[in-house]
């Protein structure tokens, strides 16, 4: 079952190794992470999304909880986050098939950024399952390249000091 | 106060109350040798290895209760202080290791002995500091003793660079540390307390199993308290020999892979575990399904990770042991019903008589009789013991009798060969009066003896009992016993080196034992003489160490002593 975990750190050099080697130490699977400022210059967000069982993720936030650089760790629940990717995808788009390409943007929020002389390249913003779905739908067209950023989530407006969302350990 | 990097670094040890450190000075941490050479209250003992000096500073911490430290320089001195350090990790032993690193502006620039020592260590420290600025280093050096004395002990790393070292800076020291992000536990929960009492005093085969964080919390009185209110029978791992007294009544010996049948017996039978300060390693549980399979699991700890770990915990209490048992005893007091485990109490010891530990007799000198003959001679006197890793480790084990908190030095979750002579300097540092021996293995021996000479030199004085069967004997074992008695590179001979020479080469006592009659007169000339002596015991490389429940086995699948093998010795 896949988890998504927020998790405050210090931004101080070397604080984002000391998370991924403990994940790669003890066996547990990095599905995705994103990483950035915060509202305090002192103070980095994390966004990972692991997929894990229920014994592995209490394993993962006591382990990550000893970390002496990590302030804070929050699962953000399915229903209680909202969440976004950013990915570029350039896409084979021979002058024939170009209109059919754009016209996705009537369907997903894409924008095309850049044009060439047999590709397109479209940016987007959403869910990652969004993201999924529009990757499957430009496939048959021919990817060339991908880039996607890893998900960042942040608990709702409305949820945002829900008990059930935050854990506090000890 | 105006000084430089190196006189912080100094300073700062001198306000957190170090009195000894171990180190080997060179390049890179050349600037903080020179702030030793003009002067400190610390004693700086100078070890001959890196590894030595790690080794030294757990000896020092396991055997006082504080911080041990180490120093060394860039490069290949500070990745001579891993092994130590990794040890430090698995056996959370407090330790602050201290490293010079090139240049700043050279960091990253494959110069002279330069490694990323901060890297290298990430898996096996709670934390490290590469110092950026000479400002930082009263701070850091403050909150690296912080964190490896609180919430769970173990291993930090501070990394100063040469130029830090020697730039200027306003000294002062903290008082308080800045670390948001570090907030151990501070208490146990009241109501997970009470639970946890409950549910000892309803248990009708109820058992201690008392790991090493009951040392490094210091509750060993607290233990001994809770055991006696609720007649509590009481197994110590390896970490915690001599944390409660092996000759007490409720003492039922060390469970795992070479205890004794009745203490591994008794944890397989019982209705209820109280794990406390234990992690269920599996040197001790074996196979971890058939581990207790029909007990309730109460699992006392400062460390919420080691909570649901490897065995679920029924009722968990997290926070510092002092305090958990203290309440714990005085809830169970209020619960306990007389007798209650008179009936579990008289069935252990039973098995004790039935299942006594054996060995044979005849031929070469039996391993097993050096101990029990160490055994005999230093009863009731102040001993602090060291021990490398393997056979003479387990049988240390098993023969000797610790009755004082912190007089049991051992590698446990590591398993680190060559740890006990330099674990016995560092003790010995830390308990100048105490008796400090260490059983020794002759494959371990050989690769610290070189700390010998630090013992001599440095006014340290220990006894090294060599248990030489001329092997590297546990590897032995296990090809005698699972790999068709194919024996691969394990014969490193009784007589290379001469041991007893090798110890007169250092300036040492040297002695050899190949007898039975022999052993009490080179033993306590060895312990009577004031200096560092080697007593080199050749024994039987045959024998092997029984019990032993051989890996991912049960503890009702133990192996005893083969009775028909020979005549049998009981002790």
């Amino acid at each position: 079952m896949k988890h998504c975990l927020s998790v405050l750190v210090e931004n101080r050099p070397g604080a984002l190794t000391r998370i991924t080697t403990m994940f790669a130490r003890r066996g547990f699977n990095i599905d995705s992470l994103a990483v950035g400022p915060t509202e305090r210059h002192d103070i980095s967000r994390i966004t990972l999304t692991v997929d894990a069982d229920e014994h592995s993720l209490a394993q993962i936030q006591k382990q990550m909880h000893k970390l002496v650089n990590v302030l804070r760790i929050t699962e953000l629940p399915p229903g209680e986050r909202l969440e976004r990717e950013l990915a570029l995808f350039k896409v084979a788009a021979p002058p024939e098939r170009r209109a059919e390409l754009t016209a996705l943007r009537d369907v997903f929020a894409v924008r095309v950024v850049d044009v060439g002389g047999d590709a397109l390249v479209f940016e987007i913003c959403a869910t990652p399952e969004e993201v999924d779905a529009f990757e499957e739908l430009v496939r048959p067209h021919g990817i060339k390249e991908v880039v996607r950023t890893g998900r960042v989530a942040l608990g709702r407006a409305s949820t945002v000091s829900s008990p059930r969302a935050q854990l506090v350990l000890h | 106060m105006r000084m430089n990097g190196a006189d912080a670094i100094l300073r700062s040890l001198e306000a957190e109350g170090v009195d000894v450190v171990f180190g080997l000075p060179g390049g890179a941490i050349l600037p903080t040798y020179d702030a030793f050479a003009r002067g400190t209250t610390i004693r700086h003992v100078l070890a001959r290895h890196e590894q030595g000096a790690g080794h030294m500073a757990e000896g020092y911490a396991r055997a006082s209760g504080r911080v041990g430290v180490a120093i060394a320089t860039s490069g290949p001195g500070a990745t001579n202080l891993v092994t130590p350090i990794a040890d430090a990790w698995m056996d959370s032993t407090p330790l602050v290791c201290i490293t010079g690193q090139v240049r700043s502006q050279l960091i990253g620039t494959d110069a002279f002995q330069e490694c990323d020592i901060t890297g290298i260590t990430i898996p096996v420290v709670k934390h490290s500091w590469l110092v950026s600025d000479v400002q930082e280093i009263p701070q850091v050096i403050r909150a690296a003793f912080h964190v490896a004395r609180t919430g769970r002990c173990g291993p930090v790393l501070v990394d100063v660079p040469r130029d830090i070292q020697e730039a200027e800076l306003e000294f002062e020291y903290p008082s308080a540390v800045d670390l948001p992000g570090w907030r151990p536990p501070r208490r146990g929960h009241p109501r997970q307390i009470r639970e946890a009492a409950t549910v000892i005093a309803d248990a009708r085969r109820p058992i201690l199993y008392v790991g090493g964080g009951v040392l490094n919390a210091d509750a060993c009185d607290e233990l001994r308290e809770l055991a006696e209110v609720g007649r509590l029978p009481v197994v110590t791992t390896l970490m915690a020999k001599g944390a409660f007294p092996e000759s007490h009544a409720l003492h039922f010996g060390l469970p795992g892979m070479h205890g004794p049948k009745w203490s591994n017996w008794a944890l397989n039978k019982a209705d209820v575990v109280v794990a406390v300060g234990a992690r269920f390693d599996d040197r001790v549980t074996g196979k971890l399904s058939a581990f207790a399979p029909g007990a309730t699991v109460v699992h006392l700890d400062i460390d919420a990770a080691e909570i649901d770990k490897l065995r679920h915990a029924d009722v968990p209490v997290v926070g510092p042991l002092k305090d958990v048992l203290a309440a714990l005893g005085r809830e169970l007091a209020g619960l306990r019903r007389d007798g209650a485990t008179t009936t579990w109490l008289t069935e252990i010891a039973g098995w004790r008589e039935q299942f006594p530990l054996r060995y044979g007799s005849g031929g070469m000198l039996k391993p097993q009789a050096v101990i029990e003959a160490l055994q005999a001679l230093t009863a009731g006197s102040d001993v602090v013991w060291t021990t490398g890793v393997g056979q003479h480790q387990m049988w240390a084990m098993q023969y000797l009798q610790c009755d004082a908190p912190r007089s049991f030095i051992t590698s446990g979750g590591l398993g680190t060969m060559g740890y006990g002579i330099p674990a016995a300097v560092g003790a010995k540092a830390a308990r100048p009066d105490a008796t400090v021996i260490c059983v020794d293995g002759d494959g371990c021996f050989q690769m610290t003896c070189q700390e010998l000479a630090t013992s001599v030199l440095e006014g340290l004085p220990i006894v090294v009992v060599l248990v030489n069967n001329g092997h590297l004997g546990m590897v032995r074992q296990w090809q005698d016993m699972f790999f068709g008695e194919r024996f691969s590179h394990v014969n490193l001979t009784h007589h290379v080196p001469d041991y007893a020479a090798l110890a007169d080469a250092y300036g040492a006592k040297g002695l050899v034992v190949d007898d039975e009659d022999g052993l009490a007169p080179a033993l306590e000339e060895a312990l009577g003489c004031g200096r560092t002596a080697v007593v080199d015991c050749r024994v039987d490389p045959e024998e092997h160490c029984f019990p032993m429940i051989p890996a991912g086995a049960s503890a009702l699948e133990l192996v005893e002593y083969p009775a028909d093998d020979e005549e049998v010795v009981t002790a």
